[in-house]
């Protein structure tokens, strides 16, 4: 079941295509649909896994062999990680559309090179041949680009490329570590649980683990390869931004974890207390420069840097608990900072044409866009880690991971959370509750339209869901990391 | 010993080809003398390419393979003659709109005689038929470049080919004469026997430098490669489509040929910290120089046609990395990069062709807003411009990946690993322009006066047959290695 969310969303992009251009109707009606289809196929799927694979291992999905000369096979699986990531994509994906319904210009293009974004999306997180995950992982950059430089707004297309190239040099070292990976084992095998069982020498997964790591960790904001993020997003349309925020980064941590960390235990370790260092750099820093931005959207990518940094942070202290919160705070921090930028991006810029705390401060947007506030408040709330959202659960859990390796470490990243109260609370006050006594010129906007509204009640429910029920993923994640796929994990002395 | 009527019946495509050749101008100068230049194209072209599609169906009813002194005749030569007479047949079909010359009778001939040219030396397995070849398909491709009477950069990019070729083509003579100075023979198979038993003498590396500057230049391979963009921009378009595309795969297979079986037992070693003199480390650095002298001044071009032909000298670069593999993976990787290649850059020039008998020119920006006036010729160019920069699922990226493969593989302890390294950082800068070209297609606004323009069907259809086949050629590799394994296995080749 799970396979066909790669599919359906590429069956849905190759329809997209052949409608006839002016349609923007069925463009919408289409994408909405393939995105709902993607969805109750990732749903019927986890539902599947867990009541059939209760042991958390890797699941087949489809394996044949493709090119055999190389030994690739077209190896799709899922355990309780990707399904968690692929649920996340299901979600995002339907509330990218949802607050993509007002796009007019080449509609039909905008859906066609989303859906196809999507399904690249999806092939990444079920590839288990190694060759297949780096074909969706790059299939996955050229519409990014397109989506950026003909529908993005500030300097789009200089963001767009800026994206592009990062991520193409990102993997094209993971290129270079894969192929070395490749014929250093000697088995003629792309295969990642083949791969996994081979002891590459020490010496080896040394530089092959840090070329691997960064050059996937590049497109999850690792400080500091970080500066496509904030350009990126901020140059992006709406659902562009959702997704890059949403999945896309999710995409960088998924590989570094489920590339980087499975074929080289002893590499990670080596370079363990390094990379903590940089993602909690990268969790302060994102937050401190997110407080003194401007341009609303800015701030959102920045926090993303910052968000990011927890997922970072909890794969590097190879504990249970920790890798347990990165997987919970790649798909908290993909549910939330898609809202965020959907109110920015949709619900506010669409209609005042600004992003700009100074202009936005006169408008008093609370009292002309109620729900937007509201939403906004909330979605902020939910970044901020407060308990009930998902995000708090997430973060508690990388924090106490952290806790036991880097202690020092950990207090830093704790004042990050304290910086990314800060930024919120600028943000809430100056755009949308802004005091003022000299009132300016009353602006009519359009009301939040329906489309939005479902848009917002998807991500704000799941959030929220996650927040309470903090099992219904857990279930999945828990098992998988007990699974013999991680165990090279465990072994160095942590529990 | 064959009698020569067996060699007349043996090489019967190749005198297909020529009597053609010689049909289409008298066909042009007794017949068509007084029709209209269409007509006149349209009827010589048809001739000219039902010369070669009679050829392919010679070879494809298949015929006894014959090894001569001279000649030779084997699986792997008539499939390469079929990929090259298909590649002329495309050129011809786009020639029947060109609007350059009256003088279409010479120009169908001339192209069939350097068709010719490139038949035989493929089948040719002494260095003396060899040579004779090369100046049988460069003498009408220096008068094909000069084509464009009307033009005075065609007369000059023909001029710069010649003089450079005449300079190559003696250094090869002077190269061939040492070599047989030393070694006594002519044939490639007991020159190897000679270099192999005799010491090695320093005179034979001198051999070796002399006649690979010939063919580095054939293969347009810094520092050899200065004619490339000058008689890519100056030659009719068709005929740089000859020229990137056929002309290329003939010239690669003799390099291999000269190379593998010519020069084996001085193959010397480039591997990291291990270097000593043989052909490997010449390649090496030809390979290194094309790749990085090709891709940073492609990032400047405004002319697609130079910028293709930038594109080309580093594509010639990544194909030379297939000469350190192993013997089992150095050929299929080789000849699946190189026609897999040809198939593309013909796809981009003969887009390139028709935009320009539209009576644009070849700047970037005169391709603005090229994909709403030409939804389908633009979806190609899409897609071969993505092929040529290594994206997934096109067969340009798979060609990169298993030639990369190849020359990690072929050495022990990753000893080439430094060159793979290197390419792939310069095919990741190479996404770059090519994605200029697209983003002027895509992203940017067409002119206010632009109507959509209908590309000759012909035209049409071979470009859209050949996206077709880098689209399928990627997702499916296996047709053409199995295709390829079958025909080396039984090939001239003593590896």
């Amino acid at each position: 079941m799970l396979a066909w969310t790669i599919y359906i969303s590429l069956l849905g992009a190759a329809v997209l295509v052949l409608l006839p251009p002016e349609s923007r109707r069925a463009a919408r009606i289409t994408a909405l649909f393939t995105a709902l289809a993607g969805l109750a196929a990732a749903l019927c799927g986890a539902a599947q896994y867990e009541r059939h694979v209760p042991s958390g291992a890797v699941a087949d999905l489809v394996n044949f062999s493709w090119i055999a000369d190389l030994g690739i096979h077209f190896h799709l699986a899922a355990d309780g990680v990707s399904i968690t990531l692929v649920l996340l994509t299901g979600i995002a994906a339907v509330a990218g559309v949802l607050f993509s319904w007002n796009v007019e210009r080449r509609t039909r293009e905008f859906f066609a090179l989303y859906l196809a974004l999507i399904g690249g999306v999806y092939g990444v997180f079920l590839s288990f041949d190694l060759f297949l995950l780096f074909v969706f992982y790059e299939i996955a950059i050229i519409p990014k680009y397109f989506l950026i430089a003909v529908w993005g707004s500030t300097r789009r297309e200089y963001g767009a490329m800026k994206l592009a190239l990062y991520s193409l040099v990102g993997s094209a070292m993971v290129l270079i570590g894969l192929i070395a990976a490749y014929v250093v084992s000697g088995a003629h095998s792309f295969d990642l649980i083949e791969l996994a069982k081979y002891p590459f020498p020490v010496a080896f997964q040394n530089w092959a683990f840090l070329l691997v790591f960064v050059g996937f960790a590049v497109l999850a904001g690792l400080w500091p390869f970080h500066t496509w993020a904030p350009t990126g997003h901020v140059a992006a349309p709406t659902a562009a931004s959702m997704l890059l925020a949403g999945v896309v980064m999710k995409l960088g941590a998924y590989g570094a974890l489920r590339v980087a960390m499975t074929l080289f235990p002893d590499g990670l370790r080596t370079w363990q207390n390094e990379i903590a260092l940089l993602a909690v750099i990268g969790i302060v820093y994102g937050a401190t420069v997110a407080l003194v931005q401007r341009d609303i959207k800015f701030v959102i990518g920045y926090s993303s840097v910052s968000h990011m940094g927890f997922v970072l942070l909890g794969l590097m202290t190879l504990s249970q608990i920790g890798l347990s919160g990165a997987v919970m705070q790649m798909f908290s921090h993909g549910i939330i900072a898609g809202l965020l930028f959907a109110v920015v991006g949709r619900m506010v810029y669409d209609r005042t044409h600004t992003r700009d705390l100074t202009e936005l401060q006169p408008m008093n947007l609370s009292a002309l866009a109620p729900f937007a506030a509201v939403t906004f408040v909330v979605a902020g709330a939910a970044s901020m880690g407060l308990p009930g959202f998902s995000g708090f659960i997430a973060e508690l859990q990388v924090l106490a991971g952290a806790w036991a390796v880097f202690p020092r470490l950990t207090i830093l990243a704790g004042a990050g959370i304290l910086v990314g109260i800060a930024f919120m609370v600028r943000v809430w006050i100056k755009a949308f509750f802004a005091e003022n006594d000299a009132k300016a010129a009353p602006i009519q906007i359009e009301p939040i339209s329906m489309a939005e509204r479902a848009g917002a009640f998807v991500l704000l429910g799941t959030t929220v869901l996650i927040g309470l029920w903090p099992g219904l993923l857990l279930n999945l994640i828990t098992p998988t990391l007990h699974s013999p796929l991680f165990q090279p994990l465990w072994k160095g002395g942590q529990p | 010993m064959n009698s020569s009527l067996d060699w007349m019946i043996a090489l019967v495509p190749e005198e297909i080809v020529i009597v053609s050749a010689l049909a289409v101008l008298v066909l042009d100068f007794a017949i068509l003398r007084r029709r209209t230049l269409a007509g006149r194209a349209a009827a010589v072209g048809a001739a000219a390419c039902l010369g070669c599609v009679a050829a392919m169906v010679w070879i494809a009813r298949g015929q006894d393979y014959q090894a001569g002194e001279m000649l030779a005749l084997t699986p792997l030569t008539q499939f390469l003659k079929m990929v090259l007479l298909a590649l002329t047949l495309v050129v011809a079909v786009i020639s029947f709109g060109a609007r350059f010359s009256r003088h279409i009778g010479e120009y169908f001939a001339l192209l069939l005689l350097a068709t010719a040219g490139l038949m035989l030396l493929i089948s040719s397995e002494n260095l003396l038929m060899i040579f004779i070849a090369l100046e049988l398909l460069s003498l009408p491709l220096y008068v094909l470049t000069a084509f464009d009477k009307s033009s005075a950069a065609s007369a000059e990019a023909a001029l710069k080919y010649f003089l450079f070729g005449s300079v190559a083509a003696a250094f090869t003579l002077f190269g061939i004469s040492l070599l047989y100075g030393l070694t006594g023979d002519l044939q490639l198979g007991g020159i190897a026997e000679k270099l192999n038993t005799q010491p090695v003498e320093p005179i034979c590396y001198v051999a070796l430098v002399m006649t690979l500057a010939g063919f580095a230049f054939k293969v347009a391979a810094a520092p050899m490669h200065f004619w490339a963009p000058d008689v890519y921009e100056g030659a009719p378009a068709p005929i740089a489509c000859f020229i990137a595309s056929g002309s290329k795969v003939a010239s690669f297979f003799v390099l291999a040929r000269i190379i593998v079986d010519g020069f084996g037992p001085l193959r010397g070693s480039a591997a990291w910290e291990d270097f000593r003199a043989g052909w490997m480390p010449l390649l090496a650095v030809l390979a290194v120089l094309s790749m990085v002298a090709g891709n940073l001044a492609a990032l400047v071009q405004t002319s697609v046609k130079r910028l293709l032909a930038y594109s080309a000298i580093a594509h010639g670069g990544y194909a030379l990395l297939a000469f350190f593999g192993n013997s089992r993976q150095m050929l299929p990787a080789l000849f699946f990069y190189v026609i897999t290649y040809s198939l593309t850059v013909l796809g981009a020039f003969a887009v390139v062709a028709v935009v320009e008998n539209s009576g644009r020119r070849d700047r970037l920006a005169d391709w603005a807003g090229l994909g709403r006036r030409a939804p389908l010729l633009s979806a190609c160019m899409f897609v071969f411009m993505l092929s040529l920069a290594g994206i997934p699922p096109l067969s340009g990226f798979f060609g990169k990946f298993y030639v990369f493969t190849a020359a990690v593989a072929g050495t022990p302890h990753l000893g080439m690993l430094w060159l793979v390294i290197v390419a792939v950082a310069a095919s990741a800068i190479s996404l770059y322009y090519y994605l200029q070209v697209l983003k002027e297609i895509y992203a940017a606004e067409p002119a206010a006066d632009a109507k959509p323009f209908r590309p000759p069907h012909a035209a049409l259809l071979s470009i859209a047959l050949l996206a077709g086949l880098v689209i399928a050629l990627g997702c499916a590799p296996g047709w053409l290695l199995a295709k390829l394994s079958v025909v080396l296995n039984t090939s001239v080749f003593r590896l």
